[in-house]
């Protein structure tokens, strides 16, 4: 069977999903760098998905964008995981429910 | 070229005003000093007054006067000024001599007073008042000087506070006056509207000269009459009179003072200063306002010595006497006689000085014993008082010859009977004579002769400082009728600007004998009467109605009590009322209505408006714990609730497309 591109949204969306759960119930910063990735991913293969489906004669756009989206995401990861070394540098912790300074 | 004692006339009532001010400073316990400033300020006044008299005898009829602007307001200047003129000087000598011999009794007299000093200051500030009234060249001047001797009067007829007797002659004294003076105020208000100016004299201006009199014109009546009221308060005249026998409650030379020299004196002054108001148009010397005088005079003369031969207080005899005396000399001035009702009142000064003087001695060696019939047989216990007392007694009576009293009575009988109104005030006079002798006797008869009574036990004669007053003013009495006699009537020339002719001829009269045979017949009457008294009058066995309604002083202050004080007490517990209930009760419903509107404002407030903010308030602080609950500060709860929207948003872009 060969794989269409509902086969690859699904598989997406379910990433997104796995993603998304995480970053929400984990209770872990690092976790959710994680989960944030994950979804990061989901979007990446979404655009991969869409440009290896579409016209045959297009540039190959989706994957340049999946290409800048991860390095950028590097360098979001770099700078989030300073965060949360920082964090956890002040706070002793890194669980996020009792970062909770933001509180109105 | 005027004399320099013109300029520094007003030096006169300074002279003891000073001394009364010295004196209220200097603190109560320095005794002699009172009493030697209080003399002294008399002394000097008296060697002033000397000083001024001298010239007014250089022409007859002489007149001068110093005026000055005193403030100016608007275009108004008010001007006061002094005048000399016989009657001035006359009146300053009498002043001042009788009130120096008062001083110097009272350093007997007051003794033994805690409060002698200020008693010398207040007679100080009596005698600077009462010569400032005489000196004054204008009529304000005079009703300053006027209100400051009403003053000093209620201060010393209450000298001795602590009885609420004296307290209320007091309060009788000023109350009475002022109500007289509120009449004199209007004539002097209507006086300055008339004329422009109140200054007597002032080179043919002043208002009591013709450009002045010609402007008052027919007003003058009025005018007169509103003066009077003045005079007639302070006098003692009908129907104000009540106020001078409740002013015996004072010590007996404040009596001797009001009754000889300052208070009464100077109705009648007044009356002789002002008399061109009175006699403006006068037809064969007859006006309306000068027939009104002599009525109150004859009324006041009458009545008094009725009432006076029926008391039974040493001094209230001695007070109703002054009364109908004063009676007489306002009968005098009324039917033309000036210079007669003038030398009345100076010979009538130095007697009832000195018969208050002796009831003054009387009093003071009884211990304080003022009811007649207590007394009795002083007559060899206080043989010098007796003496005076009985000169004193005949000067008053009018026993012809050698008495001041007689020449100047004679002198006002002969002018009545030639008024030509009427005749029967001189008739009424020729019985006041008699009562008058008849009282006086009767007096004489109670206090000095008979058997000694409860009071008179160990009586003796008083200290030499309370006898030498005495001596001076029995000499003065007999002395004065020198210049009184027709045969020499120097000081009737004196006053009334004529040069007086020696002529012994004149000397004896029919008049004389006249009054000769009244005297008598009164002297004879009290002696016939009187000669055995006891503890009742004789005449209030024969007529004890009559007697009773003269006792009482005819019953004119329990006449004032239902009708004059009934009426104002009414009208001021209605106006009380008014007040209370009326007026306060606007004030309170203002008040009420007020305090609806606050409540109901507040209730609108409070139910209205602040309700609807608390509501508000309220709903705003729930929102804001129910939005804050949501504001955990967890970034995941935000993302989850991102996450929540966005699938919102999703399902509603699908369920729409």
């Amino acid at each position: 069977m060969t794989p269409t591109l509902t086969t690859f949204l699904v598989v997406s969306a379910a990433l997104f999903c796995v993603g998304l759960l995480a970053a929400l119930s984990r209770r872990n910063a690092i976790f959710i760098l994680i989960g944030i990735e994950m979804m990061l991913a989901a979007a990446n293969l979404n655009f991969v998905a869409f440009w290896r489906f579409g016209h045959e004669s297009q540039p190959p756009t989706g994957v340049m964008i999946a290409i800048f989206a991860i390095a950028i995401a590097a360098a979001e990861a770099a700078v989030g995981l300073a965060l949360v070394i920082a964090v956890y540098r002040h706070y002793n912790t890194t669980n996020v429910t009792r970062l909770d300074r933001l509180k109105g | 070229m005027t004399p320099w004692i013109v300029t520094y006339l007003w030096l006169i009532p300074t002279a003891p005003l000073a001394a009364s001010l010295i004196i209220l400073r200097i603190g109560n316990s320095r005794r002699t000093g009172a009493a030697t400033l209080a003399i002294l300020g008399q002394i000097s006044a008296l060697a002033l007054a000397v000083a001024a008299f001298l010239p007014t005898l250089q022409t007859p009829g002489y007149r001068a006067f110093h005026n000055l602007s005193w403030f100016t307001f608007g275009e108004q200047t008010v001007r006061i000024g002094w005048l000399l003129d016989p009657l001035t000087a006359a009146m300053l000598l009498m002043i001042t001599l009788v009130s120096l011999c008062i001083f110097v009794f009272s350093i007997g007299y007051m003794a033994n007073d805690r409060n002698f000093t200020r008693f010398f200051a207040y007679l100080s500030f009596f005698t600077a008042a009462m010569l400032g009234v005489v000196i004054a060249n204008s009529l304000l001047l005079l009703f300053v000087c006027w209100e400051l001797v009403g003053l000093a009067s209620y201060l010393l007829i209450g000298f001795w506070i602590h009885k609420p007797s004296a307290a209320a002659a007091a309060k009788k004294a000023f109350i009475t006056t002022r109500i007289g003076d509120i009449g004199f105020l209007l004539g002097i208000v209507w006086l300055y509207s008339g004329s422009g100016t109140l200054l007597f004299y002032d080179n043919g201006r002043g208002c009591l000269e013709n450009a002045g009199l010609l402007a008052i014109g027919a007003s003058s009546t009025l005018i007169a009459l509103l003066v009077f009221c003045g005079a007639v308060g302070k006098s003692g005249q009908f129907p104000l009179h009540v106020w001078l026998p409740d002013a015996m409650e004072g010590p007996t030379p404040v009596s001797a003072l009001i009754h000889a020299a300052t208070m009464v004196a100077a109705g009648v002054f007044l009356i002789a200063r002002v008399y061109p108001l009175f006699s403006l148009g006068a037809i064969g010397g007859v006006t309306p306002s000068l027939t009104v005088v002599v009525w109150i005079g004859v009324i006041t003369a009458l009545m008094a010595s009725l009432i006076a031969v029926a008391q039974f207080d040493l001094k209230r005899v001695l007070a109703y006497s002054t009364v109908s005396q004063l009676g007489l000399m306002m009968v005098s001035l009324g039917v033309g006689g000036v210079a007669a009702g003038i030398m009345h009142l100076l010979a009538h000064g130095f007697f009832k000085a000195l018969l208050f003087l002796g009831a003054g001695s009387v009093i003071h060696e009884t211990h304080d014993e003022q009811d007649i019939r207590k007394m009795g047989g002083l007559r060899g216990s206080m043989r010098l008082t007796f003496l005076t007392y009985a000169v004193g007694m005949m000067a008053l009576s009018g026993v012809p010859l050698f008495f001041s009293g007689a020449w100047t009575k004679e002198e006002i009988l002969h002018t009545t009977a030639r008024w030509p109104q009427s005749q029967a005030p001189h008739s009424l006079m020729m019985l006041g004579v008699v009562l008058t002798a008849l009282y006086m006797t009767r007096q004489m008869l109670y206090v000095f002769f008979g058997n000694p009574r409860a009071a008179s036990g160990n009586a003796h004669e008083s200290p030499s400082i309370m006898k030498l007053p005495l001596i001076v003013l029995a000499a003065c009495t007999i002395a004065f009728s020198v210049v009184l006699t027709p045969a020499w009537p120097w000081l009737h020339g004196y006053l009334s600007g004529n040069a007086a002719h020696l002529n012994f001829a004149l000397l004896i009269q029919p008049m004389l004998f006249v009054s000769l045979a009244l005297v008598v017949a009164g002297v004879a009457l009290g002696v016939l009467i009187y000669r055995k008294v006891g503890d009742t009058d004789p005449l209030q066995r024969h007529q004890p109605g009559l007697f009773r309604f003269l006792e009482d002083k005819m019953w004119l202050d329990e006449l004032y009590a239902r009708t004059v004080i009934a009426s104002s007490r009414t009208a001021a517990r209605f106006s009380d009322w008014m007040d209370r209930y009326l007026w306060d009760g606007f004030v309170r419903a203002f008040g009420g209505l007020g305090q609806l509107l606050g409540i109901l404002t507040k209730g609108f407030d409070e139910r209205g408006i602040n309700a609807g903010v608390d509501e508000g308030v309220v709903g705003a602080r729930g929102l804001g714990r129910f939005m804050s609950a949501a504001h955990s500060g967890r970034i995941q709860t935000y993302l989850g609730a991102v996450a929540v929207g966005m699938l919102t948003l999703l399902l509603v872009y699908a369920w729409l497309a």
